[in-house]
């Protein structure tokens, strides 16, 4: 490859878009995403699955790889990632543990228990949100790595002093979900690896914190002329720290293998390292001369045989996915993104409860969205809310009241009727309001003329400083949509 | 070597547990001879003294509060080096580990200690079990107790020549191609290899894991028997344990061989046609005949059978084995235990690590096993190997329709002069016999029976399909008792 097309891209890939590749080029990636089982203890090992301790407190002779010592599988990490596979409509199947060998500091054995030809879960799917479906190649298990920090004047290992080894998360147990290159474009990488973090967490696999490395995402992409079906060369991309950062790369990565195309020259098979910094791949190992792994069959294990009714019972057991819980409140006529919203914020229980109980769907989802972001939302009392609900849609209360209402029924619980007689909350009489605007825009003669001659901009500036007025006036009471009514009306007139 | 006899592992229990002596001075008689002999044979490399005394202590005050300390009370028992023993040094003959000390005990140990027996010290071995004459130990070798310009075999030379010396009544091996067999037999002792899985290897430092396992050495059938009751049975901490109960093999001895089918393989007779075949001393192959003679008198079936896959074992071994190594010890590299060599970055500090902590018998199976397993190759080498043992195994168990038990020599030579197989392969061809039972999982007993050129011990192997201890435990004791009254046949011929 050349330094010039490398160079040459770095300017020309803001903004990052979906469809950003220029015209008649097609993006193919396939994410491969890494998750920390949520276990007490290790893969292997009794000692703690805790982030965050201090540096080599949760060990034991096992997981730092002492002679003689032999590893012995966490049921509860086989059945957490049974009900990954589950999630992911993949087949569970017998599976086998592999040795991964490669020396690394990190890796107490020198090498890695994984699985490799025989993973548990194949053959699943993903649907998102917005209609597309990613399928799922593998869902397999094996054991983290430590960490190590490199002491020196960049932090990177070329120009380490030393370096410094914290095997508390050595053997800490993993999934590897790897996806079929079916993702297309940047969004819909995140709108992937979004659902996926949501499923790992409803169902209790992971707690999916992409900024605690929980949930670490690689990401393999590669371009082609659109209407062709072939695999050309990709690139993994990987140190992708969150879902912004994913889509960046993606688009980063997909331009430069454009540009290359382009220059008569064509990427090779290799690892790059996001950049966040400089908003670019750098170029690691490249895996034609990368490591041989040596993979084969861990004599310290035998391979995990899951009968059919330990299946059946983890089945049973599980709770309901993001996707039909979306798919109830779609069921009741509710706009997918507020839909969505709603079970993102674990509040779509709450959301159907209400709905249930009469309430209107696109109120109770606009508060789900707007004003119930807050600690304790949850345990809102769905009657009551629905009740609140058909006042403020009933004309009893003001969106502004609504919302206070919300507020303290959230903080102290009680009957929304009565909190609003407390607060002295009435809906204010039209023809009340409509004198008081009178009233504000002969106080405010100047103001009143920007706002009726005034460019657009002037008029939103002023449409704002009325609907202030008024407001304060009101003591909050006046219904904001009603005001600017009001306000737009006597501007005409 | 020593003259004064000393006493048997149940004696011992026996006596430490009615109070008719203690185990400190059972452990004190025992340290005496190790400080007076063991300059010379060199079977330990730690002799664990104190501990040795305190844990005598804890025996002795049990019996004194009329606690029963267990079937190995004050029985003093010598570990192989590769087996962890906390707080004691665990080297497996390496400089890698010349100074690491294990923060835990094997699941072996612990089982002794809760049975009473008093870890006396750790003994030699080839580095990391790799090797059949101990010569390969980072630390020098054993000698052999009978005769001391000789190996002990290997490669648990130091726990044979331990029990052979009088050292301990019981030692640990463990036996990956025939490291416990092997040596029995060059030392004239019993050496038992289990069945894969019934004795746990948390703790044993691994050599190749789908081929280790841990057993007992001792100067008697019946001490065997007593010791693998103890060590045998279910551990949680090792996956591939069986999860049955153990069924103890003592209370079957002395039940005789009486209508058991035991075959002589011929394809490890030692016999090529009507000729001694190459490799097989002629005195050994005799003694294995004899053996057979023996068992037919004493109301056994006995029979020739063919097991073509057998002779296939040992490069099947020779592939399998280094491969697994080269995974298992890839760990020592200088980073959080054992020696390390600096370097100016993380990859030569391990390289020049590893380059100065193993010999080259142990840095030749790595490179072998690395080759087997690398992509491209795997199928040729590795592949090819593990389907020599499915073949292997099942003629074996074709075989075991038809016979309760199989009859081979254990090595096809006695104990050899120091050097005298410095080629590898002259070396590995000690295995041939051994090894088949490695490759299935089978158990394996070597017994002493008569001598051999220069009048240097040869044993006889009993093979046995799974968990099939018990026969074998049977047939072995009839082989002892025989080749006690040969010995006391010759020994009036000669007094005549």
């Amino acid at each position: 490859m050349s330094t010039q097309s490398e160079t040459s891209t770095q300017t020309d890939t803001e903004p990052f878009e979906e469809s950003v590749l220029p015209e008649g080029w097609e993006l193919v990636v396939g994410l491969e995403v890494h998750a920390e089982l949520a276990t007490e203890t290790k893969m292997f090992s009794p000692a703690k699955n805790e982030f965050g301790g201090e540096p080599n407190t949760n060990i034991h002779p096992v997981c730092l790889g002492l002679p003689g010592t032999l590893p012995v599988v966490n049921k509860k990490a086989v059945e957490l990632s049974i009900r990954v596979g589950l999630a992911l409509g993949c087949t569970i199947q017998r599976c086998i543990w592999a040795r991964k060998n490669y020396f690394y500091p990190d890796m107490p054995k020198d090498y890695q228990i994984s699985q490799y030809d025989q993973p548990l879960n194949v053959d699943g799917r993903l649907d998102l949100p917005s209609g597309s479906s990613v399928g799922i190649e593998r869902a397999h298990m094996e054991e983290d790595t430590g960490k190590s920090t490199h002491i020196g004047t960049s932090g990177r290992i070329h120009d380490a002093g030393y370096s410094l080894v914290d095997y508390n998360r050595a053997g800490v147990p993993l999934i590897e979900i790897v996806s079929r290159p079916d993702i297309r474009g940047p969004e819909q990488a995140k709108e992937y690896v979004d659902e996926l973090r949501s499923i790992l967490v409803t169902i209790g696999a992971s707690d999916g914190k992409m900024e605690e490395g929980s949930l670490r995402v690689d990401a393999n992409v590669s371009v082609r002329p659109v209407g062709s079906d072939e695999l050309r060369t990709r690139c993994e991309v990987k140190n992708v720290n969150s879902l912004r950062s994913l889509g960046r790369a993606i688009t980063y990565e997909a331009q430069r293998h454009v540009d290359l195309y382009n220059a008569g020259d064509s990427p090779r098979l290799e690892t790059r390292h996001w950049d966040e910094e400089d908003g670019r791949t750098r170029s690691g190992r490249s895996k034609e001369d990368a490591e041989d792994y040596r993979y084969f069959a861990d004599p310290d294990l035998v391979p995990i045989e899951p009968s059919k009714e330990w299946i059946d019972e983890i089945r049973a057991a599980l709770p309901a996915l993001p996707r039909d819980r979306r798919n109830a409140l779609l069921a009741r006529n509710a706009d997918p993104h507020a839909a969505a919203m709603a079970v993102a914020r674990d509040l779509d229980r709450l959301a159907l409860d209400a709905i249930d109980a009469g309430a209107d769907v696109d109120s109770v989802l606009k508060h789900v969205a707007n004003n119930l972001a807050v600690d304790g939302a949850e345990t809102l009392d769905p009657a009551a809310f629905a009740e609140l609900v058909k006042m403020e849609t009933g004309g009893a209360l003001t969106a502004t009241q609504a919302k206070q209402v919300l507020a303290e029924m959230v903080e102290k619980g009680g009957e929304p009727a009565r909190i609003a007689q407390s607060h002295g909350f009435e809906a204010m009489d039209t023809g009340e309001l409509e004198s008081l605007v009178d009233q504000v825009i002969a106080d405010n003669p100047e103001e009143w003329e920007r706002f009726v001659g005034g460019d657009d901009k002037a008029r939103q500036k002023m449409q704002g400083f009325f609907t202030g007025q008024i407001m304060k006036a009101t003591k909050g009471q006046a219904d904001g949509k009603i005001v600017n009514q009001l306000l737009m009306a006597k501007a005409k007139s | 070597m020593s003259d004064a006899q000393m006493p048997t592992a149940a004696e011992i229990a026996a006596d430490v547990r009615t109070g008719a002596t203690t185990a400190i001075d059972v452990v004190e008689r025992h340290l005496a001879l190790i400080a007076s002999s063991d300059t010379e044979i060199h079977a330990f490399h730690t002799v664990a003294e104190e501990a040795a005394r305190s844990a005598a202590a804890g025996v002795d005050e049990a019996v004194a509060a009329g606690r029963d300390p267990g079937p190995l009370a004050g029985v003093p028992v010598a570990i192989k080096d590769n087996m962890c023993t906390r707080g004691i040094p665990t080297t497996c003959s390496s400089k890698i580990l010349e100074n690491w000390v294990p923060p835990y005990d094997a699941t072996v140990v612990t089982r002794l200690r809760e049975a009473g027996a008093i870890v006396i010290g750790k003994t030699n071995l080839d580095e990391f079990a790799m090797g059949s004459s101990t010569e390969n130990s980072a630390f020098g070798p054993t000698r052999n107790p009978v005769d001391p310009t000789r190996v002990p075999g290997g490669s648990s030379g130091g726990s044979a020549a331990a029990v052979a010396a009088g050292f301990a009544p019981l030692s640990l091996g463990s036996d990956t191609g025939g490291s416990i067999r092997q040596p029995a037999a060059l030392c004239g002792v019993v050496g038992m290899k289990p069945t894969y899985g019934s004795v746990s290897r948390y703790g044993l430092v691994a050599f190749a894991s789908s081929l280790d396992q841990i057993g007992p050495f001792s100067t008697s059938v019946a001490e065997s028997a007593l010791a693998f009751d103890v060590l045998a049975g279910p551990d949680g901490r090792d996956s591939t344990s069986i999860p049955q109960p153990h069924q103890p093999v003592l209370p079957v001895l002395g039940e005789g061989v009486e209508g058991l089918r035991i075959g002589i393989i011929n394809e490890l007779s030692g016999r090529a046609g009507g000729d001694i075949a190459e490799g097989f001393e002629s005195e050994v192959v005799a003694q294995a005949e004899a053996a057979a003679d023996a068992l037919t008198a004493a109301g056994a079936k006995v029979d020739e059978v063919s097991i073509p896959s057998a002779v296939a074992g040992l490069s099947a071994y020779y592939m399998i084995a280094p491969a697994e190594a080269s995974s298992n010890l890839a760990r020592y590299d200088g980073v959080r235990y054992g020696l390390r060599h600096d370097g100016p970055n993380t990859a030569s500090m391990m390289a020049a690590s590893r380059t100065a902590g193993f010999g080259d018998e142990v840095k030749r199976r790595i490179m072998v096993g690395t080759y087997a397993l690398s992509a491209g190759y795997y199928d040729a080498f590795y592949g090819k190997a593990q389907r020599i043992r499915t073949l292997m195994i099942t003629e074996f168990d074709k075989v075991y329709e038809d016979f309760d038990l199989l009859l081979s020599p254990t090595s096809p030579c006695v104990a050899f002069p120091f050097g005298a197989k410095a080629d590898p392969i002259t070396m590995y061809y000690n295995d041939v016999c051994t090894i088949p039972s490695n490759l299935t999982g089978h158990p394996a007993i070597s017994v002493p029976f008569g001598t051999g050129e220069a009048g240097l011990p040869v044993g006889v192997q009993i093979l046995g399909p799974m968990l099939a201890e018990g026969a074998i435990y049977r047939a072995a004791e009839v082989l002892e008792q025989a080749a006690a009254k040969l010995a006391g046949a010759s020994a009036n011929e000669g007094g005549q």
